[in-house]
């Protein structure tokens, strides 16, 4: 099962919301082509890029990680923006901490985490405040 | 519901992914908060918007949508039709506002929804 693993990183680029959502379409399409059951795809590619959106709105961007092996897909997206100060209120369907430019744009409307949580298997959030936040997404590749 | 009949209905432009016209679409999702179109799984879908920005197709992208409509005129760049024409999307554009362009939707038998769990 090991020696099978692919790994792959990807910069998000700080203040480019236009860009935005460049590495998640990347992942998107390199599991299309590895034959990635498309259920699996979808729920990947959704709970990346709202964690890759976040990046950019909240943190100034940071990195993505992606790791590939026979049982699961693992996204881990790394900032070094301001931390999230109350991960339960965060987590819940609606609260939002983007501003209202954010808003105009169709984000920041407390969907993103809850989303995240949605679609993973499995959602590790570390956050320190001032310090940064990662967030780890996984997705099996045998469904239950 | 065939992507040409949709056209047909809301009386809307083409602005590119003349491929699709015969691709049978079962539900919509009208919504200018791509979080929100983000919660709702379904396939064969159409999203219609009042949002103009690159995001929206990435949201589409992501969700396998291949049809989005903008309403009430709106056209977008050609930074945006390019984006959806290399994701093998139809962008459609209509002069109806929101509310007309659902509603003609799905008075004219566009029912389906998505699941939100």
């Amino acid at each position: 099962m090991s020696g099978s693993v692919m790994t792959r990183e990807f910069v998000i680029p700080a203040n480019d919301f236009a860009a935005a959502g460049e590495a998640s379409s990347s992942v998107k399409r390199m599991l299309v082509q590895l034959g990635v059951d498309p259920l699996i795809v979808k729920k990947t590619a959704i709970s990346m890029y709202e964690a890759e959106m976040n990046a950019v709105i909240h943190a100034d961007g940071g990195k993505a990680l992606l790791e590939i092996d026979s049982e699961k897909i693992l996204i881990k997206i790394q900032d070094q923006g301001p931390g999230i100060p109350d991960l339960d209120k965060a987590m819940e369907e609606g609260y939002s901490t983007a501003p209202d430019e954010i808003r105009e744009q169709g984000f920041g409307a407390g969907m993103g985490l809850p989303n995240m949580k949605r679609y993973s298997d499995k959602l590790d959030i570390k956050t320190e405040v001032g310090k940064g936040t990662t967030v780890e997404i996984t997705i099996f590749l045998k469904q239950a | 519901m065939k992507v040409r009949e949709i056209i047909d209905i809301l009386d809307a432009e083409i602005l590119t992914g003349e491929e699709n016209l015969d691709m049978e679409i079962k539900s919509a999702c009208g919504a200018d908060l791509m979080s929100d179109v983000m919660a709702y799984v379904k396939e064969n879908v159409v999203l219609l918007t009042g949002l103009v920005n690159p995001q929206v197709i990435r949201t589409a992208e992501m969700m396998d949508i291949s049809v989005v409509v903008f309403v009430r005129g709106k056209r977008p760049e050609k930074n945006i039709i390019s984006l959806a024409e290399e994701a093998g999307m139809t962008i459609l554009t209509t002069k109806h506002p929101m509310f007309i362009a659902c509603g003609k939707l799905y008075s004219k038998g566009l029912q389906g929804r998505g699941v939100w769990d």
